[in-house]
């Protein structure tokens, strides 16, 4: 068996639900962490961008489930829902501590929205992430159909774009991190793009 | 005499000036030759050497030349001053500094009467402030006051905290202290101070023009483009610490608003 070939069948084993309990408790162990002083003297902005931090780990991941395959041959794939729902969990506990403990105002949260272009961005991506989230079950790819599920789910690669230009944008300088991000969704959003095809002088005719 | 202004300010701002605890004073900095994380300072500042130490003076000043830490410290009269620090992101610390009115300096170097503007330096030294080997600022910081605000009572050059030398990541060993205006313009280890006819560029005017302005006083009815500066958030609180009203002028609006009689202080030229 190749190196490959063993990962993919070490990685089956990884059961599902070990995705979920694992990827699930860190915004738990975090926000222990804030409340008891490991998250330093001011706890609700480092939990804040801890969060936020995670879900574009997490989407990159996710995108680069399909480039890594066909370059090492290692699938991610069994795991790709698990890794996609996390973030999507990560996107809400990033929400509700803004919404909750930072500006803990809904009116002044609505005038952001309104009026931070920042944050109108992310919230146009947690918008756009719900139906990827709410379809994100086998029951929802056979009601649609695999062609119509697939067209819904590439959203993914519009909050990407959104998710990281907010990361981007809510830091005061140009940040080596953010722009490292923004980078890597784009190299991985162009392994998307397909190039035309040159034809082979067989098929010239 | 003028002590007492460091402690004065409106009624219901009195009783906010708890100083918070060295630990949080010296945890949560901005200080962006160290990195720009707010825990970058207390991790990279050891690095920085502050002895020797002196700051060059010159410009429209009678009495040029270099003053020398040992010459400030035995030359000023040091005294404690419990200021609000208000920074531009919209948290809060009551920090009890040791140090001297900017005045005192100035009186002894002989501003000219030319000079309406001071200018400020901070160190120049990438291999010991790893931040400044990166282009997220322009290098060295500067920042500059009118001189009326310069020669305020309530501006002081602060050389420590708590009664202790000032701790490297808070900008030692000497650093501008304006209560009155967002933490950036209180530029850290300063190693020049220059009298000026004309304002002086600044480095947050300089990264983003229209943002962060000359002046910088706090104001909690103009806003940052991506937040609100109607309310602060106090460090040390805790995951469930209130927000509170920003003051004008950080609380000091009795002794400084005369200063900007006249301005319109919501127009960009004037943030």
């Amino acid at each position: 068996m190749t190196f490959s070939q063993r990962a993919n069948v070490g990685l089956r084993k990884v059961p599902s639900w070990l995705v979920y309990l694992v990827g699930g408790a860190i915004p738990f162990w975090s926000l222990y962490l804030a409340a008891t002083g490991g998250m330093g003297v001011e706890p609700i902005n480092a939990l804040e961008r801890e969060l936020g931090e995670l879900a574009i780990l997490t989407l990159v991941i996710v995108l680069a489930v399909t480039p890594f395959r066909r370059l090492t041959g290692i699938s991610l794939v069994m795991h790709r829902r698990a890794l996609g729902l996390l973030s999507f969990f990560y996107v809400l506990c990033h929400l509700l501590v803004w919404l909750v403990l930072d500006v803990q105002d809904l009116g002044r949260v609505w005038a952001d929205i309104l009026k931070r272009p920042y944050i109108t961005i992310g919230m146009a991506a947690f918008i756009l992430l719900l139906p990827v989230a709410a379809t994100s079950n086998n029951w929802s790819i056979r009601k649609l159909g695999p062609v119509r599920w697939r067209r819904l789910h590439q959203l993914t690669y519009v909050i990407s774009v959104l998710g990281v230009a907010h990361y981007v944008m809510v830091q005061k300088v140009w940040e080596a991190k953010p722009l490292a991000y923004l980078v890597i969704i784009l190299v991985l959003l162009a392994t998307r793009i397909e190039l035309p095809r040159r034809l082979s002088p067989a098929e010239k005719g | 005499g003028a002590s007492l202004l460091g402690v004065a300010g409106r009624a219901h701002a009195q009783e906010e000036l708890e100083p918070n605890s060295l630990e949080e004073i010296t945890s949560y900095n901005n200080f962006y030759e160290f990195g720009t994380s707010k825990t970058d300072p207390k991790k990279y500042a050891d690095q920085l050497t502050t002895e020797p130490w002196s700051i060059e003076v010159d410009g429209l000043v009678d009495n040029p030349g270099r003053f020398s830490m040992e010459d400030i410290l035995s030359q000023f009269d040091i005294e404690e001053r419990i200021y609000r620090m208000r920074c531009v992101e919209a948290w809060s610390m009551v920090i009890p500094w040791n140090g001297f009115e900017l005045a005192d300096l100035l009186s002894v170097a002989g501003v000219q009467d030319e000079a309406k503007f001071v200018a400020f330096q901070t160190l120049m030294r990438p291999e010991e402030m790893p931040g400044q080997q990166y282009p997220i600022l322009e290098w060295p910081y500067v920042e500059g006051l009118r001189m009326d605000e310069a020669m305020h009572p309530l501006t002081i050059m602060a050389t420590g905290i708590y009664g202790e030398p000032m701790p490297n990541q808070n900008g030692a060993p000497i650093r501008l202290v304006v209560p009155w205006k967002y933490g950036f313009k209180g530029i850290k280890s300063i190693v020049r101070i220059t009298a000026l006819a004309e304002q002086p560029p600044t480095t947050w005017a300089l990264a983003a023009p229209g943002v962060y302005g000359f002046y910088a006083n706090v104001n909690p009815n103009v806003d940052h483009p991506n937040w609100s500066q109607a309310t602060e958030r106090r460090v040390g609180g805790g995951l469930f610490s209130k927000r509170r009203d920003t003051l004008m002028f950080n609380g000091y609006e009795d002794e400084v608003a005369s200063l900007y009689e006249g301005m319109d202080l919501t127009a960009t030229e004037n943030i």
